[in-house]
């Protein structure tokens, strides 16, 4: 039998309490154990980033972290961004920042703290800031389009 | 894959977290931002018996200017040195250098004293405080030490750190203003591990230069720096680096990673 620790999160605004096994990690009790499965996995070590989220106000990899440690956390999925990620949603679309999907949730949270941390419409930083996002559909040009059309909008 | 089944502590204090480490019977491994343990857990690669999560150990986080010298707590994330205007004033050279530690995400929770006591011989880390002739503090439940980086690293995934220690501080002497830093890496993706890469130092004339993903461990090239030291030039600090214990990995062999390193170092003096 797993060892299993009683944690608090406050998931997309609503507060939960859950008796979690300390071995699960955050991405698979989220999705597994509160069904919201939005956020992707894909890889497991940290490397894809399709499992990219929000603690605390920071967006970390959901697989390398452990529900057990995420008690008391404020945490944000790609379900949750609500109007924070309108403009984002709306640019992904205009520009088919997405074919499959697989990759796009954990892009949008890499997109949304570059454009929410101030980021410059300049393609080499955005591609910097996404380096840690493997998408294997688009090619990523049409998803620097997205993220600069956002930026290049909200400063017009 | 999944993590094996372990226990699972988050001590108060770091004289509790040492208590944790030394029972025998738990097999424990300290947790700082689980960015390298994590997936090694998950490769089960590593398996723990206990897990003791150093995260709420506030006693070794934060950055102080403490003369001429930069403290920096092991559990500090590199998110925090990178917002760091102490760490932008002080030790310029890892300002250079810490947009290049992987990717924003894993910048986010990745600590400075997790990356020390892991010694990945690819690690940007480890090479930086050697060029900064940074010293580092550690802790045993019978009391504290402190290494020069020069002796710390001592090959692959291997440091002075002994079983039931924790890496506490990571101290760096103040840059003066007429220092010069420079830093290079040539790496397939940002932010992914480097295939080479070199940190260097002047000060008063005097060279220090350290090479990351070349070898088992990062390296000082005293060959190089003598050269420099001297006034020799770019091409004969190059040529004086095959006497440097090159080692090939997934990336690149020995040849390929014995051309990189001059290719770097050229860049990074061209930069000085
Ligand atoms: C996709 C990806 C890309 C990456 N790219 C890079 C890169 O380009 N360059 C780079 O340098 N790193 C890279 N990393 C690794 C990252 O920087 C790690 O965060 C770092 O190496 C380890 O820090 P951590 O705090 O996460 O340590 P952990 O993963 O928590 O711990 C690492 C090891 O150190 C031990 N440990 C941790 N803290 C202490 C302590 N205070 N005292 C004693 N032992 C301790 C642990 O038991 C474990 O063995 C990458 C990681 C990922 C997932
Ligand atoms: S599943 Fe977490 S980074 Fe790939
Ligand atoms: S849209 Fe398929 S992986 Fe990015």
């Amino acid at each position: 039998m797993s060892d299993t620790a009683n944690i608090s999160v406050t998931v997309n605004g609503e507060t939960t309490a859950a008796a979690v096994p300390v071995r699960q990690n955050l991405v698979d009790f989220l999705r597994n154990t509160l069904g919201l499965t939005g956020s992707h996995v894909g890889c497991e070590h940290g490397v894809c980033g399709a499992c990219t989220l929000e603690v605390d106000g920071a967006m970390v990899r959901g697989c390398l972290m452990l529900a057990v440690q995420a008690d008391g956390a404020q945490i944000t999925t790609v379900e949750g961004y609500g109007d924070r990620a309108e403009a984002l949603r709306a640019a992904f679309v205009e520009h088919n920042a997405l074919q499959c999907g697989y990759c796009t949730p954990g892009m949008m949270a890499s997109a949304l703290e570059y454009v929410e941390a101030g980021g410059q419409a300049d393609r080499a930083a955005i591609r910097e800031h996404l380096s840690g996002n493997y998408c294997r559909c688009t090619g990523y040009q049409s998803i620097v389009d997205a993220v600069c059309d956002v930026i290049e909008g909200e400063s017009a | 894959m999944k993590a094996a089944d372990f226990r699972y502590e988050r001590p108060a204090s770091v004289a509790d977290a040492l208590a944790l480490l030394g029972d025998e019977d738990r097999d424990a491994a300290p947790l700082a931002g689980g960015q390298s343990l994590m997936p090694m857990m998950n490769f089960r690669l590593a398996q723990p018996g206990t897990l003791v999560d150093l995260s709420a150990l506030d006693e070794l986080r934060g950055i102080k200017r403490d003369g001429e010298v930069l403290r920096i707590g092991a559990m500090t994330r590199y998110v925090e040195l990178v917002r760091s205007d102490l760490v932008a004033e002080c030790v310029p050279l890892l300002a250079l250098a810490l947009p290049h530690i992987a990717h924003a995400a894993v910048r986010n929770r990745g600590t400075i004293g997790g990356s020390v006591a892991l010694a990945d011989p690819a690690a940007e880390m480890p090479a930086l405080l050697l060029a900064l002739d940074a010293e580092i503090t550690v802790q045993s439940p019978t009391g504290t030490k402190t290494h020069a980086a020069t002796d710390f690293f001592l090959g692959m995934y291997d440091t002075a750190l002994e079983e039931g220690e924790l890496v506490t501080e990571i101290a760096i002497p103040v840059a003066a203003e007429t220092d010069r830093f420079s830093f290079y890496e040539l790496a397939r993706r940002h932010g992914d591990y480097a295939m080479a890469g070199v940190a260097v130092a002047r000060r008063d004339g005097s060279h220090r230069i350290a090479f990351f993903s070349i070898s088992d461990r990062a390296l000082r090239a005293t060959g190089a720096e003598a050269v420099l030291d001297a006034g020799g030039g770019v091409q004969e600090a190059v040529a004086a680096l095959s006497e440097l214990p090159f080692a090939g990995d997934l990336n690149a062999g020995e040849a390929t990673k014995q051309h990189l390193s001059g290719v770097v170092l050229t860049r990074a003096l061209e930069a000085l």
